[in-house]
């Protein structure tokens, strides 16, 4: 009976949000190389909210869950991260050299497999049993998120911690006259190559079809017979391995880290995730890089409003686009 | 016609409907109006205020939480909306009555503003935005408190002059043969304790309206509440404001107790979990619960961080035990009776006494 197909409407227009800010930013600062310092940071920023931010959008897209409990993650990750980093200095691996980078991303792949491994157990025990009732998944998550990050603090400690970068990614390397750290370079090409890896994953595999069907209608994904709780586990899995991964390098970034860290990231997440459309992996990229480059501009710029840039942008988004930028059409 | 009795019309006709909820409620009001006349101390005075305030915070998150379905993360800052409007306009303008009306207009002014604006804002598409939302706008709010330090006093907080007849200086009546004073603070003391119960008949005259009505319908099931005719975005806006007055009159109440404030007296994180804890135990979708919930929390807080401290020092170096058993430890516990409270007691303890009445 249907003989054609809908053509897919591609939407761009977000995707210029991003230049829009960077050449209105421009006109303020007025300087080439602060420019580029400014919105490099805020890229690199950006990256590392998405990395945590994408587990969370796609969780709450595939079952309707949202994790307050997401946080911890970070925290989780951050730590463990710095524990391996001192236990293998501790062995005796050079931090010095390519030797440090490798020691570097075994750590925040260790980190991030822990974090895995704490979701796992996070979504049989907390989560399973409250599935289809936001209150309960709020308030049980919060709860969960709030014993973990105190248990953080019984084995850490409550004092502030120093992570210290390998030797090779200090420092900065000069362009157009600005100096850019390396390390965010690193972070920025990770990111995108990170986001492309999803892309490529949630459009050209089985699985991927089947994340993002589940994600528009997972009543009727299950009435074909797929196993959505399996699929659900996994994603859930792989976000909270993604907030432990981007946990681990958002405190190499800062070089401290506290046991709240997760908490106030979370603020930011929670801001992007709302901003991109519930469930939506692209608008929760543009979200991300968005506030994070608006919010260093406005750090420059007006000192007083940096606080309150990342609210205003969002609520001028929903004013915009109620639900988000790309907003998920949803049969629930 | 017959007239309804006058308990029911105080009450709104919605009674504790348990006897020994009722007899809780009438010896916890009685001891409350008269502890100042019985020479209990100041710590007892101090308690039991901290009781009455929280009383009305927790109710009035309640008409949220319980009532409509609603979590917001943002109550504390309501409360301390409150509390800094009294603060600041006693410190700027004098200790004088007409600086604590402006205190309490402008921060009822700016609690409606803002609790409009993140309603109409979050609610619009989805219920759920509002949790994430009133978070993010907490915590930005927290954030610029602690900032602007030449008009908060940032972390530090600011003390403050209440009015000179007010104070426990200004000796109002002296009843020789009790040997008892009734003083400023006195006064203070008993009309923060009726404003209070004020608050509560009237947020039980709300819930048991017309409006309250559908609240709870909305609570049940949106689609419905929304197919027979209930404005659920009104609704849902307006129960917003609502419980956010609330929140900044008790933050107006608890500055004029304390005479001081700062942002982790007031909304810190530490007090929302309070809050939630309060509400849970005492029993969702009940406002007899926010009375029983936070009349044990503040008990349990006062006399069980003495108890846990006692059992770390005979703890001693057993290495998990005496990490757990930590007195620094207490947020820990919070969050694991939050959990397991939800679990397994999401009822409270006054949705539990109502079923049993129901079953007998």
């Amino acid at each position: 009976m249907i003989s054609k197909f809908p053509s897919v409407q591609r939407d761009f227009l977000p995707l210029l949000l991003i230049p829009a800010a960077a050449l209105l930013a421009f006109l303020f600062i007025d300087s080439v190389p602060t420019w580029l310092t400014l919105t490099m940071a805020g890229l690199a920023m950006g990256m590392m909210i998405f990395i945590i931010a994408s587990g969370l959008t796609l969780i709450f897209g595939l079952m309707d869950v949202l994790n307050f409990g997401h946080g911890a993650f970070i925290g989780v990750g951050a730590y463990l991260a710095l524990s391996i980093l001192l236990g293998g200095s501790g062995l005796g691996f050079a931090y010095a050299g390519i030797s440090g980078v490798v020691l570097l991303y075994i750590a925040s792949l260790g980190a991030a497999l822990v974090a895995a491994l704490i979701g796992f157990f996070f979504e049989k025990l907390l989560i399973r049993r409250v599935y289809g009732d936001h209150l309960k998944q709020i308030l049980i998550t919060m709860g969960g998120a709030i014993v973990i990050e105190q248990i953080m603090v019984m084995i850490w400690g409550p004092y502030e911690l120093q992570i210290a970068l390998p030797d090779v990614l200090k420092g900065s390397v000069s362009l157009f006259g600005a100096s850019i750290e390396k390390f965010r370079i690193m972070i920025v090409i990770q990111g995108m190559a990170l986001f492309l890896l999803m892309l490529l994953l949630l459009h050209s595999t089985r699985l991927g079809l089947l994340v993002r069907a589940g994600v528009e209608d997972s009543e009727m994904v299950q009435s074909l017979g797929f196993n959505i709780k399996r699929i659900f586990i996994g994603v859930f899995v792989v976000g909270s391995a993604l907030a432990g991964f981007g946990g681990a390098m958002w405190a190499l970034y800062r070089g401290t880290l506290t046991a709240n860290l997760g908490g106030e990231l979370m603020i930011t997440v929670f801001i992007v995730i709302v901003m991109g459309g519930l469930g939506s992996l692209g608008g929760c990229f543009i979200a991300a890089l968005l506030v994070a480059v608006v919010s260093n501009y406005v750090a420059f710029v007006t000192p007083g409003l940096a606080a309150a840039s990342a609210i205003l942008i969002m609520a001028a988004v929903l004013i915009w686009r109620p639900s988000g930028l790309y907003p998920i059409m949803v049969r629930k | 016609m017959k007239w309804p009795a006058m308990h029911s019309i105080i009450l709104s006709g919605d009674g504790p409907r348990n006897r020994f909820l009722s007899w809780f409620i009438v010896a916890l009001v009685l001891f409350m109006l008269v502890a100042p006349f019985l020479g209990v101390g100041q710590a007892m005075l101090n308690t039991l205020i901290r009781i009455a305030i929280f009383v009305v915070l927790v109710a009035s998150f309640d008409l949220l939480l319980g009532y409509t379905g609603l979590i917001s993360f943002a109550h504390t800052m309501f409360f301390g909306i409150g509390a800094y409007a009294i603060g600041l306009t006693l410190e700027r303008g004098g200790p004088h009555f007409s600086s604590l009306l402006i205190g309490v207009v402008c921060g009822l002014t700016l609690t409606l503003i803002l609790a409009m604006v993140i309603a109409i804002f979050s609610i619009r598409v989805r219920a759920l935005f509002f949790a994430m939302i009133t978070l993010a706008v907490a915590h930005v709010f927290y954030v610029i408190v602690t900032q602007q330090y030449v008009l908060t006093g940032g972390h530090d907080g600011k003390n403050f002059q209440i009015p000179k007849m007010l104070r426990p200086s200004n000796l109002v009546w002296r009843i020789e043969n009790l040997d008892v004073s009734i003083t400023g603070a006195t006064l203070v003391y008993l009309g923060i304790i009726l404003l209070c119960i004020l608050c509560f008949l009237t947020m039980l005259r709300i819930v048991n309206s017309y409006f309250g009505c559908a609240l709870m319908a909305i609570r049940e099931n949106e689609f419905r509440a929304e197919a027979i005719g209930v404005d659920v975005l009104r609704c849902r806006v307006i129960v917003s404001c609502i419980s956010a007055c609330f929140a900044c009159l008790a933050g107006c109440l608890y500055a004029v107790w304390v005479k001081y404030v700062s942002p982790d007296a007031t909304m810190s994180i530490q007090i929302m979990l309070d809050i939630l804890l309060m509400t849970v135990i005492g029993g969702m979708g009940t406002l007899y619960g926010a009375i029983v919930g936070s009349t044990l929390y503040v008990f349990a807080e006062n006399y069980l961080k003495e108890v846990i401290s006692a059992l770390s020092l005979t703890a001693g170096d057993i290495p998990v035990l005496s990490a757990i058993a930590n007195p620094d430890r207490w947020i820990f516990w919070l969050g694991l009776l939050f959990v397991l409270c939800i679990y397994y007691f999401p009822e409270g303890i006054v949705g539990r006494m109502r079923r049993e009445i129901e079953h007998e």
